[in-house]
């Protein structure tokens, strides 16, 4: 509603003044609502004429899962051979042959896989990254979390290279064919990137079961859109001199794609391969529900027992282990090939490789005659849960009562009657007035889309749910945006404020969203604050990333001509930067909006009652269909969201010559 | 006086070499149902047609001749259709009507396999912003063509080092291409082009993207490789200076038209319309014209202060005959006397009078 008045006041075509737009849009709510009242059905969707979608999906499922046994058996085996290979030499050992004759091949020694670990480290970024990566691991070890650890490790190792080949191939067939690019892959990507993850657990756990398989599917499943989009946009953004040398050069097709195309595209690659990496580590974290075991499991019993430090410690090496994947995978993205190199033998142009295999296989020897290599000895290894577990009684005891009416007031005076506001709209006049706002935004087809998803959320009788998510996502958004804007904004005009929020926030975004909760729960316990602080701690990183940064990129004659015409310091700001920022930060709230939807869905654990405890609740049943219409419903928030601003920001860029 | 201004006349060498590529009425049309409209219009589509269809013509009615050994320079400011024609006629884009002929075989008729045969023996192709692969080092850049046709290792590197050592890279045969100069780069670009020994070379604004010194450097760079290796030249260009230092021949392209097809100094003389003579105007013609375009054809005196061949530039005899102050002698390749030039002639180009026009006795 708010973008349909800045939108009439930016055209200015009319030259309506202000008052006169207001009492349109008023009058335009007013008009929903009686629409609303007069059609009969038009506030609370009539139940009598729900449309049983979540019925047919999970009829569907099951028909699917009977019919085609055989195949998720097979696929199952296929990918448990990679799988039991990295669970072997990582966690578990691995066994050759059965019944009697069964030998167990030791799992790597833990001083070899962190010796390796800093060595890749020390490969791609120095000694900085080799400290930095070694001593992590290193921690992890002496944290008593190394099994756990290298559960999830293995699962990582496995799945990103599933999920690279997979997206590397999606995506050439996206960048050699654009129509299926344009009607297939892109809204398949878009719907999968915004489908809340629980959603993708229900399907796989119905067809293979509770066990690492499902969740490595449900992993590769969430991790690979970025990889397709990586390639599609790396393969596109190949000079075009380059792809006219690949055809004069007389390359066959095949030749011009693996030769020139792809290897020309790497940068973009490799960044698409870090961010696979994330989301994988992300999302192996979240299937533990599943069957996935390692950390995330570890952090999910602990917090259904309510054992704070055991959490805490778990959560703590979920984040080492995501920083250190992070600045590895980004620091070999950014790698770039050095003279003389290849003119190297062959046994020195791969020193590293032979290094980390003999680090490997002599720790591992070395292992069978010396326990303390084999296992991490428990004498060196310490516990901070119980430290932890003091923390926190300290602060409950100490400060339980501010703590507490801070909390309750919040819910009663602000979080309540919002809800109860949101909850009440009417689902026609929402629907409509969206619909009002695509048009006026983009165009038609906008509009339809807009107003066909609200209904579904409606018709298929989800509308209070669909409300309250709304009332939380928009909720967190919003105190988001209004702490971020202005830490962009801070950040902008010094150095050095920039130089202490970079790092900060490029932490908060490696951290895996399921880690943002324990600390809070801890403090406020269960409810819907706890939701709202973890997802605006979790959500705040692209609002301030994208002021910043658009503040930053106006152009430098801009701001000279701004005082070139006499703008004090404050007019320079308002009347220059601002707008000339303004289609960026809008963007960057865009992706708060979104990044808070998906993490109010996980806030679920915790005990919210909105589309994210539907999912939740059908996860535990394993009822497919129910789910999935809510994961649906979910995603079409987002989607809705997403369409309007960037719809409203391109038409901001194309009236500022910028698009 | 008789001064007639034909086309043979002037540094024309050897036009009745062999046609190595031509096109005829080659159109490149962008829009929707470009390939209708122009069959509608039987390959010659006015302007007023196209608009009406909203169609683009990048290219129209465009038809040389470019004739073997020869450096054939389109020039155009950009938007004029200069690269497109070029790629027209490597096939880099398909053209929408007209013929394009290589070797006398007609290049649009080419299957994919017959094109990728084609192009890796008998073209190579340089490239305004280098195009050079960033993950391959020097070598590796120049052997490429020669590897996707499956030549031996051994022999491809052999080769690449010789075109290597041939543009003046000896010693960065491992250098990556972001660890070189933009002049280094280029460098790299044409010895890649080399590698194939193509029969025609394409050069797409090879040195627009250098500094004005670099680019000097490299175009007389290009002379000298071109002495050695007497390519057939298609060479794109935006810069009048460059073409007229490198040309044989050059065609001026304007909103996608060619607009005049000629030796430097037949544009410096005869501009066939206002817009050429626009870009002629504030060259320097004593570096274009040669002793052929001012002297008196048969008619001889007696005495002679000196000889000149009819192709030497008056730049580089004009200090001389004006020191002498007596009329030069020209003769042709063989030696034999053709006519004679006299003093005043230079001067009144030197002068920058309309020389050539109305010289006075």
């Amino acid at each position: 509603m708010t973008d349909v008045a800045l939108d009439h006041r930016e055209t200015g075509a009319r030259a309506l003044p202000g008052w006169r737009i207001a009492a349109i849009v008023i009058a335009a709510i007013a008009v929903a609502f009686a629409i609303a009242w007069i059609v009969p059905g038009g506030e609370d969707y009539p139940s009598a004429a729900i449309i049983p979608f979540a019925e047919w999906i999970g009829a569907i499922m099951q028909w699917i899962k009977v019919t085609f046994t055989w195949l998720t058996r097979g696929l199952a085996d296929i990918i448990n051979i990679p799988l039991q290979l990295a669970l072997g030499f990582l966690a578990k050992g691995y066994k050759i042959g059965w019944g009697e004759s069964t030998v167990t091949l030791p799992r790597f020694s833990w001083v070899g896989v962190c010796a390796v670990a800093g060595l890749i480290g020390y490969r791609f970024g120095g000694m900085r990254l080799a400290l930095l990566s070694g001593l992590s691991f290193l921690a992890i070890a002496l944290f008593r979390q190394w099994d756990s650890a290298m559960l999830t490790l293995a699962l990582i190792l496995v799945c990103v290279p599933i999920c690279v080949a997979t997206g590397l191939l999606i995506g050439i067939w996206g960048y050699l064919s654009p129509s299926v690019n344009r009607l297939v892959i892109t809204p398949m990507l878009d719907l999968m990137q915004t489908i809340p993850t629980f959603a993708y657990l229900i399907p796989m756990l119905l067809l293979f079961g509770n066990s690492p398989v499902s969740a490595l599917l449900a992993t590769g499943l969430f991790a690979t859109p970025p990889m397709v989009r990586a390639t599609v946009l790396g393969l596109s953004k190949v000079p075009q001199d380059i792809k006219d040398f690949a055809d004069m050069a007389g390359c066959t097709r095949r030749q011009k794609l693996w030769r020139v195309l792809v290897p020309s595209a790497k940068p973009s690659l490799m960044l698409g391969v870090n961010q696979v990496i994330m989301l994988a580590l992300n999302m192996v974290i979240i299937s533990s529900m599943i069957g996935a075991g390692g950390l995330g499991y570890d952090v999910l019993l602990a917090l259904r027992a309510l054992k704070v430090g055991q959490a805490m410690e778990a959560g703590l090496a979920i984040v080492i282990l995501a920083i250190v994947l992070d600045r590895v995978s980004q620091a070999a993205a950014l790698q770039k090939p050095e003279q003389e190199a290849a003119a190297l033998p062959w046994h020195q142009r791969h020193f590293n490789l032979i290094a980390i295999l003999a680090l490997l296989i002599g720790t591992t020897l070395v292992a069978l005659a010396l326990p303390a290599f084999a296992k991490v000895p428990t004498e060196i290894t310490l516990t901070t849960a119980p430290a932890w577990k003091a923390a926190v009684d300290w602060v409950t005891v100490n400060y339980f009562d501010i703590i507490e009416v801070m909390r309750t007031s919040f819910l009663i005076y602000v979080l309540n009657p919002l809800r109860a506001f949101f909850e009440g709209l009417p689902w026609l006049g929402v629907a409509l007035l969206l619909g009002f706002a695509g048009y006026r935004l983009g165009a038609l087809p906008l509009a339809i889309i807009v107003a066909l998803l609200a209904s579904f959320c409606a018709v298929t009788g989800l509308w209070v749910q669909t409300m309250a998510t709304l009332y939380l996502c928009g909720a967190a958004a919003f105190i988001a945006a209004l702490i971020g804007i202005p830490i962009g904004l801070w950040a902008s005009r010094s150095k050095r404020v920039e130089s202490i929020v970079t790092p900060v926030i490029d932490t908060l975004q490696t951290i895996p969203s399921f880690c943002f909760i324990i600390p809070v729960v801890m403090l406020f316990r269960v409810g819907d604050v706890t939701a709202l602080i973890a997802t605006v701690a979790f959500a705040i990183v692209p609002a301030i990333r994208y002021t910043n940064h658009g503040i930053r990129q106006v152009p430098h004659e801009l701001i000279e001509a701004g005082i070139a015409a006499g703008c004090t310091k404050r007019q320079l700001f308002w009347r220059v930067q601002l707008p000339v920022a303004l289609p960026e930060i809008m963007l960057g709230i865009n992706q708060t909006i979104l990044l808070s939807l998906s993490m109010i869905v996980i806030c679920a654990m915790i005990g919210t009652r909105d589309l994210g405890q539907e999912v939740f609740k059908a996860l535990s049943k394993a009822d497919a269909g129910k789910g999935i219409v809510a994961g649906l419903a979910i995603a079409f928030i987002g989607i809705i969201a997403d369409r309007l601003i960037t719809a409203w920001v391109d038409r901001m860029k194309a009236r500022r010559g910028l698009a | 006086m008789e001064r007639v201004f034909d086309t043979e006349r002037f540094a024309m060498t050897d036009i009745k070499r062999p046609v190595k590529l031509s096109c005829r009425n080659l159109w490149k049309v962008f829009g929707p149902n470009a390939e209708g409209v122009m069959r509608e219009h039987k390959g010659d589509a006015p302007a007023e047609a196209l608009a009406r269809a909203k169609l683009i013509g990048a290219v129209r009615r465009a038809s040389i001749d470019v004739h073997e050994g020869e450096i054939f320079i389109v020039m155009g400011l950009s938007g004029s259709g200069k690269s497109t024609l070029l790629r027209c006629l490597s096939r880099l884009i398909e053209p929408t009507y007209g013929e394009v002929r290589f070797d006398g075989r007609d290049l649009l008729k080419a299957s994919e396999a017959e094109l990728i045969e084609i192009r890796r023996h008998k073209m190579g192709m340089v490239f305004q912003h280098f195009a050079l692969l960033p993950h391959l080092t020097v070598l590796e850049n120049v052997g490429f063509p020669l590897s996707v046709q499956g030549v031996p290792k051994a022999q491809q590197t052999k080769r690449a080092r010789a075109m290597v050592d041939l543009v003046g890279l000896k010693g960065r045969e491992h250098h990556y291409p972001r660890e070189l100069s933009g002049g280094q780069q280029q460098r790299v670009g044409i010895a890649r082009s080399l590698a194939v020994e193509p029969e025609i070379w394409f050069l797409d604004e090879p040195f627009s993207a250098l500094d004005p010194l670099i680019r000097r450097e490299m175009q007389s760079e290009l002379m000298r490789l071109q002495n050695v290796l007497k390519k057939t030249i298609v060479f794109i260009t935006h810069d009048f200076d460059e073409a007229i230092r490198l040309a044989d021949r050059i065609a001026i392209m304007k909103d996608g038209e060619i607009i005049q097809i000629g030796a430097p100094e037949e544009l410096v003389l005869n501009p066939a319309t206002d817009y050429v003579a626009e870009f002629t105007r504030d060259v320097n013609r004593a570096k274009v014209m040669s002793a052929a375009s001012l002297m008196t054809r048969g008619k001889t005196s007696a005495k002679h202060a000196g000889t000149v061949t009819a192709k030497a530039k008056v730049e580089a005899f004009a200090a001389d005959i004006v020191a002498a102050r007596e009329p030069f002698a020209v003769t042709d390749a063989g030696g034999k006397l053709v006519g004679e030039i006299a003093p005043q002639a230079v001067i009144d180009l030197l002068a920058g009078r309309r020389s050539g026009k109305a010289a006075p006795t």
